[in-house]
């Protein structure tokens, strides 16, 4: 009623991104529960294994499969939660933006890092 | 009348004394309730896990690398402190876990009564206590585990 037309017509909001960041954080959680849970039975399952046996396990296709979206997903996850945490707490302009930039690189980072790893495994390199 | 009580230029007094409001959110007002302390433990324990994380990227290209990488990384994890740090990162998966799928059926529409939150706050925390407790006692071959 008060509000302009404007901002109904873009769909964005002020930050331009609409629900993407909540509905990403949401859907990423959704995956995350099984995937989780999955990954904590299979390092239970791993429990004295040597390296053979943990290379044999991740050469798995569906262990590859779920272990490489499990990864991928967490940096993802992670990545928005920090964001938010930074947006809330770190009120210093140069800082704030400082951090979040560091935040996307470092949850690249260890994102790829950790896909291309069980990518690497997986097909045997 | 004299002219001295006019205000100053520009209709404004800027000698007034400002008070010291309190800023909001007023926490030091409310009495400590569960709810309080599970919300700001979700953060916490996604803080916890998102630098966890880290020793997941770690290990797995610890395992791409193989040979002394990953004999030293395993050497960490089970030293008494690494798997101490690998008990607290499930205690806090288990919390963020338990909370989180709170947080989807609050999303979903679901539990938001007074007395439906403390329900389901304390089921997170026996959940959380439970889980980690099976996981552990499975990990020292309680069950017969392989450990």
């Amino acid at each position: 009623m008060m509000r302009t037309p404007l901002k109904r017509v873009e769909g964005l909001g002020s930050a331009k991104s609409g629900t993407e960041h909540f509905w990403m954080q949401r859907l990423t959680a959704i995956a995350l529960a099984p995937l989780g849970v999955w990954f904590v039975v299979s390092l239970l399952s791993l429990i004295g294994a040597n390296h053979a046996d943990v290379t044999e396990w991740m050469r798995h296709p569906l262990n590859a499969v779920l272990l490489a979206i499990m990864a991928g997903t967490v940096f993802y996850h992670s990545k928005l939660g920090v964001q938010v945490v930074f947006e809330d707490y770190v009120h210093t302009e140069w800082l704030k933006f400082t951090a979040l930039i560091l935040n996307n690189f470092i949850h690249v980072l260890l994102g790829v890092a950790a896909v291309i790893s069980v990518l690497r495994v997986a097909f045997g390199g | 009348m004299s002219t001295s009580n006019k205000p100053a230029a520009g209709g404004y007094q800027t000698d007034r004394p400002r008070f010291d409001l309190p800023l909001s959110p007023h926490l030091s007002v409310y009495r400590w309730q569960i709810t309080m302390t599970l919300s700001i433990l979700h953060r916490a324990s996604g803080l916890a896990l998102s630098i966890g994380s880290i020793v997941l990227a770690w290990w797995l290209v610890a395992v791409a690398i193989g040979g002394d990488a990953y004999d030293w990384t395993n050497n960490v994890i089970t030293h008494p402190v690494g798997t101490a740090f690998l008990f607290a990162w499930s205690v806090a998966f288990f919390y963020h876990l338990g909370n989180g799928i709170r947080h989807l059926l609050w999303d979903a529409g679901f539990g938001f009564e007074i007395k439906t939150t403390y329900i389901t706050g304390w089921s997170v925390v026996v959940f959380t206590i439970a889980a980690t407790a099976l996981t552990w006692l499975f990990a020292w071959g309680v069950f017969g585990g392989t450990a």
